[in-house]
């Protein structure tokens, strides 16, 4: 059967009509399930830096949203460590993704911090979201730093599209594990962060700054490396900022 | 052929049942004998590459019955109507909607399983059990038969990856749908007694492994010889 040309540009013509109405009709009902979930899934990615991930997986999305509002309070900065107090600002609605786009001076900083139930200056932990570039496409974290604003208590990191079973694997809690409890800054105060190496099954537990690599996925773990570097470096001045008192008070 | 004929060869035949022996012969057929994955060896790399662990699996399975069922209904209804040059381009954007369509659901409902298989969801797309079906019977028959022989095809993969899943899961993380087999065993055996995982398993050489003992079993059993 033969048709005329016609007929195939005004069928194809009418079947992506069709169709692209199909899509777009789903997405806007689909929508704000979708919204929820992701709003919950950053939530859990925050809390992921601070709990396990099993008792994170035991919550319903109810316990999830429940604990995060008395748990987690938030803050914004800048790069130089002040508070951005503009009206409507706030942590949550802060898009790591959109800002990584501008310069490291225009973006907004936004800070989780981890205090005890009903408690917010019982500070537990400080949580600060990252983003960066992974083999593929963006990879992106929190990484929770203990009241010291040095020791690493726990880190999440998610990606867009790192190769299943390489680059995927710093979603795993055992590869994350290997963060917990190195430090971000050296002995003399300057920010050295934590290097994932080359290679796999290598012990690093007497290096601070070092952590065991993933085997073939290097550009990966540069990447996560990368970006550490980057965003503690933009966060910098606030944590020198909140730990200098102490300091004092030690001296 | 005059109208009378017709009137007649309608009135002779009675209507065929819902779920005839034919067609039921499109359901079972690739199940084991013509099945997609170990007969005619399509969908290989979506079966090495999902079937770390069961409940990926299962979601993958039912998504990939839910594209091949409705885009066979789909080409089938629209057949008579595609023109001849550009029918894959047409075939495509209708597995690519429902695809797409798919990924949306889950990405609403189970945004865990959505991080976890949205590239091999999207990756149904290329999944040759989709195409195949579409231009081997599709474009040639009637909607519903169309839709079952969908389903079959789709069903004859499901139970294939499943099993992979199965047999993946158990001795690579010596668990079942999450829940550590493996461990409650070892349990009863005493406290020093430990069942011992396997490494490969977890890698797309442990799926060729499971595969090809599948294939090896059904094909004894069926006599099955390429030619």
């Amino acid at each position: 059967m033969q048709q005329s040309n016609t007929y195939i540009i005004v069928y194809s013509a009418v079947l992506t009509i069709i169709l692209g109405l199909l899509l777009s009709g789903s997405a806007q009902v689909l929508g704000p399930w979708q919204q929820e979930a992701i709003a919950l899934d950053k939530k859990k990615q925050i809390l992921g830096a601070v709990i396990s991930a099993e008792e994170i997986a035991a919550m319903s999305p109810e316990d999830v949203n429940a604990f995060y509002s008395s748990r987690i309070s938030s803050t914004v900065v800048d790069i130089t460590g002040k508070e951005v107090t503009t009206e409507g600002v706030s942590a949550e609605k802060v898009e790591i993704a959109k800002d990584y786009k501008k310069a490291a001076e225009e973006r907004a900083y936004p800070i989780f911090i981890y205090h005890a139930e009903g408690k917010p200056d019982q500070v537990e932990s400080y949580i600060f979201p990252m983003y960066g570039a992974g083999l593929w496409d963006a990879i992106w974290g929190y990484l929770a730093l203990d009241t010291d604003l040095n020791t690493i208590k726990g880190i999440t990191l998610a990606h867009a599209a790192e190769t299943p079973g390489l680059g995927a694997r710093i979603t795993e809690a055992k590869v994350q594990g290997r963060y917990v409890n190195k430090k971000i800054f050296d002995e003399s105060g300057s920010l050295v962060t934590v290097m994932m190496q080359k290679g796999e099954n290598k012990d690093y537990s007497s290096d601070p700054h070092k952590v065991d690599g993933m085997s073939g996925a290097t550009i990966t773990g540069n990447g996560v490396n990368n970006m550490l570097k980057a965003y503690m470096g933009c966060y910098e001045a606030y944590i020198k900022a909140k730990s200098a008192p102490k300091v004092v008070a030690v001296l | 052929m005059s109208a009378e004929t017709i009137e007649k060869s309608v009135a002779v035949k009675p209507a065929e049942p819902l779920l005839s022996k034919r067609r039921r012969k499109l359901i079972t057929d690739p199940l084991i004998d013509d099945n997609p994955v170990t007969v005619q060896v399509l969908g290989i790399c979506s079966s090495l590459a999902v079937t770390t662990q069961m409940q990926p699996t299962l979601v993958m399975a039912i998504s990939v019955i839910f594209v091949v069922a409705l885009s066979n209904f789909a080409i089938s209804l629209m057949r008579n109507t595609i023109p001849a040059r550009v029918r894959i381009i047409v075939q495509l954007a209708v597995v690519a909607t429902l695809v797409t369509i798919v990924s949306e659901i889950l990405k609403a409902f189970a945004y865990d399983m959505y991080k976890e298989l949205s590239v091999f969801i999207g990756l149904i797309i290329t999944n040759c059990i989709v195409m195949g079906r579409l231009e081997a019977f599709a474009m040639g028959n009637k909607p519903y038969d169309s839709m079952l022989d969908g389903f079959g095809s789709a069903l004859g993969y499901s139970w294939i990856i499943l099993t992979v899943a199965f047999f993946r899961e158990l001795w690579g993380s010596g668990a079942v749908f999450g829940i550590p087999v493996f461990q409650y065993v070892s349990s009863l055996f005493g406290p020093d007694f430990k069942l011992a995982t396997n490494g490969l398993m977890v890698t797309p050489v442990g799926a060729f492994i499971i595969l090809g003992l599948i294939v090896w079993v059904q094909r004894t059993k069926t006599g099955y010889v390429e030619h």
